[in-house]
């Protein structure tokens, strides 16, 4: 059975860039990466690319050939992946497949979206199409409303407060402070996400992971040719879950039943819990689906997200340290290399170079989100192989 | 016996008085309600439309007719404020209450008769045997120039009525006096109408409203006393009152049918929408007398004759005083953005 | 407003699918939707093209099930969980060749 590591990562400053395209983004990312692990492209066999709305903010479709093209791959294959906000964790699953299938040995996964070329009611109109087009799209409901709709919710069913909410932001931006790829250096409090301007209640502005540019990649190898890289950071299991393309459709607004299948799953790939986990990164695209993610992974029971956030249970000192870069909120969320980034985040934490560097943290737990729920994407990373 | 089968009507909630229209252009607000005899008006909300309003009161006049609704063979909707210049109004209606594709359709236009002229060809359609029951809907979100006399009573409403067999009241006679007459009008594109202010008095309104009713009653052999209840068309309320006195028809018999005094002008509903007031109220075997008046110009005169089969279907639907009550007020400001008279 | 109810299993599906998401029938009976009870609610202040803020949306609950999203209109005061809503038409947004969108917006009874 092939295992896969991934042996160099790289990425772009994520924020409002508006000096560089997408095709720009990428190719910056994916030169960082192969600098990171000491190889040249020639040897990549593959390039999975994760990128969810490239054709509405870029007029741009076939990133296969742009992407082949610009990061000098031709004549190698390339597969553009995209479910919505999950993409970059989409390519790097279908990455992994392609070499735990013995097609490939080195893989390149580059997550990448350039959201800054269009107006902000354009791009909001770009992002419903993660939701369901005909019957949230047309009635106007965003993707913001979509979570503030889950946030209501939550907050009536279990007593969650807007308060435990900020509490998520809040930890994030502090994460972000030393982050020099996060959009923001900004600490916040409470306070400041309370009074906020509403985007869409009962969620206000900082609640809400900002329009970003970036991107982000990783070079997998098999276990085969891992042995040739300094610090590989071993993937130990990959699960991935669907659920409604609507809300509507769901039988509980407050949990995702797609992180319950793909979690589940790598849970059962990897012999492991919740307790072996020493570091999490999460979709939080808005506060509150950090908090439902902590219940739906396991972290808490379903319906204490709220509390466990409030005695700390997130930061870097706490029970399981989570998004301790700075997540969606504070560094920023391109949307197709969110997934990628969360990989080298951990990856960073297990190798020993990250920023807000953990203490003898052994395997980590990323969970990417697309759309409401509609596809999670969970993935287990450890500096063991198994 | 053919007649009306099941009316129906709506008014949007949001209300503006006219003292703060007045306001806003430095007028006296009680002077002005006082002398047009309307104290506020109905507002449509940014979402409404002559074919929602229209939507709403077909569903009414339905209920009230209890009729299948794909057993309706003709939709004739009448309106100046119809959404397109080129697209009717009616096609869109008869989807949304579910009426048959088997269906004789057009829009209407003739100002504020236009629903009128809906209720006499529906109503031949069915007479003649060519459909069963047929459907005729007058609706309007009408606009009147800012800062302009009309603007106190271009109102927003509509008007439903379902004409077939087994009608609560039958229709005993129509008659239509049409001439040329431009006292009010509005050219393709135009964003708001044009009046002739004064002439649209006496050689307009009252002389085409005076020769229909006359002719009406001449054909029936009708005299004022013979009628019960009667509604003439309301640009305002002095109009209509002042044309009731010279019939001799007492307060009794219009009082429930002026809803422009708390709705304003909805144009092609004013008449139908007083009509709807006066079936709300109307006992078995009373008559029942409505002239409507479309400025270029010209006015429908119908008699009714109300059957025992009214008081059976009355409360199926909303009453007119129902839904005048149901109001929620706004400013100036938030009217002309409701109403898009703002220049973007 | 008319949802579909399967003849297999009885389950009501709105919008209405090819197949029935329980069962996998492919027979369906109508079944209209009036009076609905609204499950969450948001108001949104930052709009797409077309759509101009504010505005609210929700999640309305039917008693066959049937849950779906709709626009909010009416007396706004009495928003919350639980509010009761019926089906009306209204204009939903208009295209870029100027044709007119209609479609349903719930108004709170």
């Amino acid at each position: 059975m092939v295992d896969v590591a991934v042996v160099g990562v790289g990425q772009t400053a994520f924020g409002e860039l508006w000096e560089k395209s997408l095709r720009n983004l990428g190719v910056e990312a994916f030169t960082a990466a192969l600098k990171d692990a000491g190889v040249d492209r020639a040897a990549v066999q593959a390039l999975y690319v994760g990128n969810m709305a490239a054709g509405y903010m870029s007029s741009q479709e076939h990133l296969a050939s742009l992407f082949a093209d610009h990061c000098g791959l031709m004549p190698k294959p390339v597969v553009r992946c995209e479910a919505a906000c999950a993409s970059g964790s989409l390519a790097l699953r279908q990455a992994w497949l392609s070499i735990k299938s013995g097609a490939y040995d080195i893989v390149a996964v580059l997550g990448a979206e350039k959201m800054t070329d269009v107006t902000a009611s354009t791009a909001v109109a770009g992002l419903m199409a993660a939701g369901d087009a005909e019957w949230e799209g047309a009635i106007g409901l965003t993707f913001a409303g979509l979570y503030a709709l889950m946030a209501r919710a939550h907050m009536h069913a279990f007593g969650t407060t807007r308060e435990q909410m900020a509490l998520v932001s809040v930890n994030n931006h502090k994460n972000a402070m030393k982050n020099p790829y996060a959009q923001f250096h900004s600490a916040i409090t409470v306070e400041d996400v309370l009074n906020a301007a509403p985007i869409a209640e009962p969620l206000g502005l900082l609640d809400c992971s900002p329009l970003s540019d970036g991107a982000a990649c990783v070079i997998l190898a098999s276990d085969k040719v891992a042995k040739r890289f300094a610090k590989p950071v071993w993937v130990l299991g990959s699960g991935q879950g669907s659920a409604s393309l609507g809300i509507a459709a769901r039988a509980s607004l407050t949990e995702m039943p797609s992180t319950h299948a793909a979690v589940a799953d790598v849970w059962k790939q990897t012999g492991l819990h919740n307790k072996d986990v020493g570091i999490l990164e999460v979709h939080d695209c808005f506060s509150i689906n950090e908090i439902i993610a902590l219940e739906d992974l396991g972290f808490c029971p379903k319906g204490a997200g709220g509390k466990f956030v409030e005695n700390g249970g997130i930061t870097i000192s706490g029970e399981i340290p989570t998004n301790t870069a700075g997540g969606l909120k504070g560094i920023g969320h391109p949307v197709g290399a969110s997934g990628v980034r969360q990989i080298i985040d951990v990856a960073r934490q297990l190798r020993g170079d990250a920023v807000n560097q953990l203490n003898d943290v052994k395997r980590g737990l990323c969970l990417n989100v697309g759309g409401v729920g509609g596809t999670a994407i969970v993935h287990a990373l450890g500096v063991e192989r198994k | 016996m053919i007649g009306i089968a099941g009316w129906g009507c709506h008014i949007p909630r949001f209300r503006i008085r006219t003292s703060e229209i007045a306001r806003v252009w430095r007028k006296n607000g009680s002077d002005i309600a006082n002398s047009l005899g309307v104290h506020e008006k109905a507002v449509a909300d940014a979402d409404e439309d002559a074919i929602t309003l229209a939507v709403e009161a077909g569903k009414s006049a339905l209920a009230r007719a209890g009729c299948d609704p794909q057993s309706v063979g003709a939709l004739f909707v009448g309106s100046e404020s119809h959404p397109y210049a080129v697209k009717p109004s009616g096609t869109v209606v008869a989807e949304a209450l579910g009426l048959s594709r088997k269906l004789f359709l057009a829009d209407h236009e003739f100002a504020c008769k236009a629903g009128t002229a809906a209720l006499q060809n529906a109503y031949a359609l069915a007479k003649a045997g060519e459909i069963q029951y047929g459907m005729a809907i007058g609706s309007d979100t009408a606009q009147g120039r800012p800062g302009d006399a009309l603007e106190y009573t271009a109102a927003s409403g509509a008007a439903a009525f379902v004409v077939g067999p087994n009608p609560i009241a039958a229709v005993e006679g129509m008659f239509s006096y049409t001439t040329d007459t431009s006292d009010f009008w509005r050219r393709e594109g135009a964003h708001y109408p044009s009046h002739g202010h004064r002439f649209t008095g006496e050689p307009a309104y009252f002389a085409h409203v005076d020769a229909a009713a006359r002719g009406l009653m001449e054909k029936l052999g009708l005299k004022a006393a013979d009628v019960d209840l009667v509604v003439f068309h309301m640009p305002n309320a002095k109009f209509p009152i002042r044309a009731y006195k010279q019939f001799g028809f007492g307060k009794e018999k219009w009082e429930a049918g002026l809803v422009v005094v708390n709705v304003g002008n909805t144009y092609s509903g004013s008449s139908l929408l007083g009509l709807c007031g006066l079936l709300d109220v109307a006992k078995p075997g009373q008559r029942i007398m409505l002239v409507s008046y479309g400025s270029g110009a010209g006015s429908d005169a119908f008699s009714f004759m109300v059957t025992d089969k009214i008081e059976e279907v009355r409360a199926r639907a909303p009453f007119v005083r129902d839904l005048v009550a149901k109001k929620e007020y706004v400013d100036y400001g938030t009217y002309v953005r409701l109403r898009n008279k703002l220049r973007r | 407003m008319v949802a579909a109810k399967c003849s297999g299993c009885d389950k009501v599906t709105f919008p209405p699918r090819y197949a029935c998401p329980a069962c996998g029938g492919i027979d369906f009976k109508d079944e209209t939707l009036g009076i609905g009870k609204m499950l969450s609610w948001t108001t949104i202040h930052a709009s797409p093209e077309g759509f101009e803020a504010p505005y609210t949306v929700a999640l309305i609950k039917y008693e066959n099930g049937v849950v779906l999203p709709g626009l909010v209109v009416g007396d706004m005061a009495r928003l919350e969980v639980g509010s009761t809503v019926k089906p009306v038409l209204r204009r939903l947004s208009e295209n870029s060749g100027g044709l007119l969108i209609y479609g349903v917006k719930f108004e709170i009874i």
